[in-house]
């Protein structure tokens, strides 16, 4: 096994021990971009580029990530969802440094992304810019206008990435709004899109290391719950926390 | 109001730092400003959700953004951005409704500004400008460089009537003295009634007051305007925005905090659109008996 799979594998099951201690749902959206955060965080982001988490509910894959990289420690996973945490249900206003806005309400992150992506352009800085969307959030029509923006004002140092698991808040994205083909609306307005298995680290690692000459567009095929046999492709694991015996069976799923 | 803010802003364009934004709107009267600022001045389209969020984003990086629209489409459609991306982070992000109150008129009750600063004081770090007159909007702009922290700047249209000087700025100032009400107005439709108000009898013509900046802060009300207030024991408010969220509440609540309650309180404020007809913001004002004439009356008991 690679390392980077090894590294995915190890936040995982502490995403996983995470949720469990804090009784806490939301874990089917987390497990659908953990590779995406642990290759973006181990083998892309520099020091002079920023990211934000525009689905603010996988901030429990955040936090792991951060985890993983002796950002975070395991005394801050353990207080995750508690009374006096700085680690709430969705990242917090501040005291996480790498973390930059408090997100959550879906349909923020990108029109944030883009004025630290125009703010570095007007300042002169390097630096790349990365937002990761979920499919559901494409809803909003706050990511439309932030869209426009992008391609407009030629932020080319700006990465978008989408998880795309299929299922929102009630239903699938098919059910509830269907964007497709959302891969030709991204190409309308002017984006370069890459489509890519979000499971697969070589895949992750060569589609985010690529520099574009237009916003470039991830589309990140991923299974909700992905890797945990019960919660894979079921809306409830949206919402749902584990019992014991849940949590067991995942462990040993995740057993290397 | 728009035009001073206009020369004012081109005047502060070498602070790298400073960064525009409009909603797609200024046409003959931003253009200076465009010319100058050059690619510092955005603009971001129509798409005020992405603008106030892309405000917050280049604050983040240390930025100074102001963000410019008519002032609903700045205050109430990306309301959210405000609260989420700018107010809850406390950027220093200076966002700039233009007409405040009735100021479009007859345009209609879309572009009214109505509950703007009420709303806007409903958020975290968020502080409020309300110019009564052209010349409080130079001060106002050269205070906001150096502040850090979000604020609205409610711009109307400069009423101030030729025979009258102005005290320096400061946020309360007063600008009659008699011996009727003491009365507190917000806004630029103070021009027009101290215009009336100067010429009445020592009896009736009240000490009148403007305010600018909001939330009050019960320790910065002027000690004269206590005393003023302990001896009228009438507090008459008049202010273009409807009474929830209003000056006239605001105050209430810091008076009676104090002990300092008047035996009499008049609020003079928006009531929407009282026949369901439009107008200019004249025709409002006197359907909202916020005219200078229907103020009159009232002074005069």
């Amino acid at each position: 096994m690679t390392t980077i799979k090894k590294l995915i594998n190890k936040a995982k099951r502490r995403l996983l021990r995470m949720h469990f201690e804090s009784n806490v749902g939301h874990i089917g959206g987390n497990l659908s971009c953990l590779d995406l955060l642990v290759c973006l965080y181990h083998k892309i982001i520099e020091d002079k580029d920023a990211f934000v988490l525009s689905k603010g509910h996988a901030a429990g894959s955040l936090y792991t990530t951060l985890w993983s990289l002796g950002c975070l420690s395991d005394e801050d996973l353990q207080t995750f969802h508690q009374n006096g945490t700085k680690l709430a249900g969705h990242p917090p206003i501040n005291g996480i440094p790498k973390i930059l806005f408090a997100t959550g309400s879906l349909g923020h992150g990108l029109s944030l992304s883009n004025g630290l992506a125009l703010g570095k352009k007007l300042k002169g800085e390097a630096g790349r810019v990365f937002c990761l969307l979920s499919d559901g959030e494409w809803n909003e029509g706050s990511n439309w206008e932030a869209l426009i923006f992008a391609v407009h004002q030629k932020l080319n140092q700006l990465t978008i990435i989408i998880d795309c698991n299929g299922l929102q808040g009630f239903g699938t994205t098919h059910e509830v709004a269907n964007l497709e083909p959302l891969t030709d609306k991204f190409l309308a307005f002017g984006c370069a899109v890459t489509e890519i298995n979000g499971h697969d680290p070589d895949n992750i690692i060569e589609a985010l290391s690529l520099t574009m000459t237009k916003p470039h567009v991830i589309l990140a095929y991923t299974t909700k719950g992905h890797g945990i046999s019960f919660m894979e492709n079921k809306m409830e694991w949206h919402y749902l926390p584990m019992t014991l015996e849940q949590y067991q069976q995942a462990l040993e799923e995740t057993s290397l | 109001m728009r035009n001073i803010l206009c020369d004012t802003l081109t005047k502060c364009s070498d602070n790298p730092k400073f960064v525009f934004l409009t909603g797609d709107l200024g046409y003959q009267a931003l253009e200076p400003l465009q010319q100058t600022l050059g690619e510092r001045f955005i603009n971001a389209g129509v798409a005020e959700q992405n603008m106030v969020s892309v405000a917050a984003g280049l604050a983040k990086v240390g930025l100074q953004p102001w963000v410019y629209s008519i002032s609903p489409f700045v205050y109430a459609r990306p309301f959210e951005q405000i609260r989420n991306d700018v107010c809850l982070h406390d950027f220093p992000v200076r966002l700039v409704g233009n007409g405040g109150g009735y100021a479009y008129g007859v345009m209609g009750a879309t572009h009214h500004a109505l509950e703007d600063y009420g709303a806007m004081l409903c958020l975290m770090n968020m502080r409020v400008f309300v110019p009564a007159f052209a010349a409080d909007v130079l001060e106002i702009i050269n205070q906001l460089h150096s502040f850090n922290h979000p604020a609205y700047l409610r711009l109307g249209r400069c009423e101030k009537p030729k025979d009258v000087d102005l005290p320096p700025y400061t946020p309360w100032r007063r600008l009659l003295q008699g011996e009727g009400a003491t009365m507190l107005i917000v806004g630029p439709l103070a021009g027009g009634i101290i215009d009336a108000a100067q010429h009445l009898s020592d009896a009736y013509r009240p000490n009148l007051w403007i305010l600018t900046e909001l939330p009050i802060e019960p320790a910065k009300i002027p000690q004269d305007f206590l005393d003023d207030l302990e001896k009228s024991g009438h507090l008459f408010i008049v202010e273009e925005h409807i009474a929830h969220g209003g000056v006239g509440q605001i105050i209430a609540r810091c008076l009676l905090e104090m002990g300092r309650l008047p035996t009499k309180f008049t609020h003079r404020h928006a009531l929407g659109y009282v026949s369901g007809l439009y107008g200019s913001q004249t025709f409002h004002r006197q359907e909202c008996g916020l005219d200078p004439t229907s103020i009159l009356e009232k002074l005069k008991g």
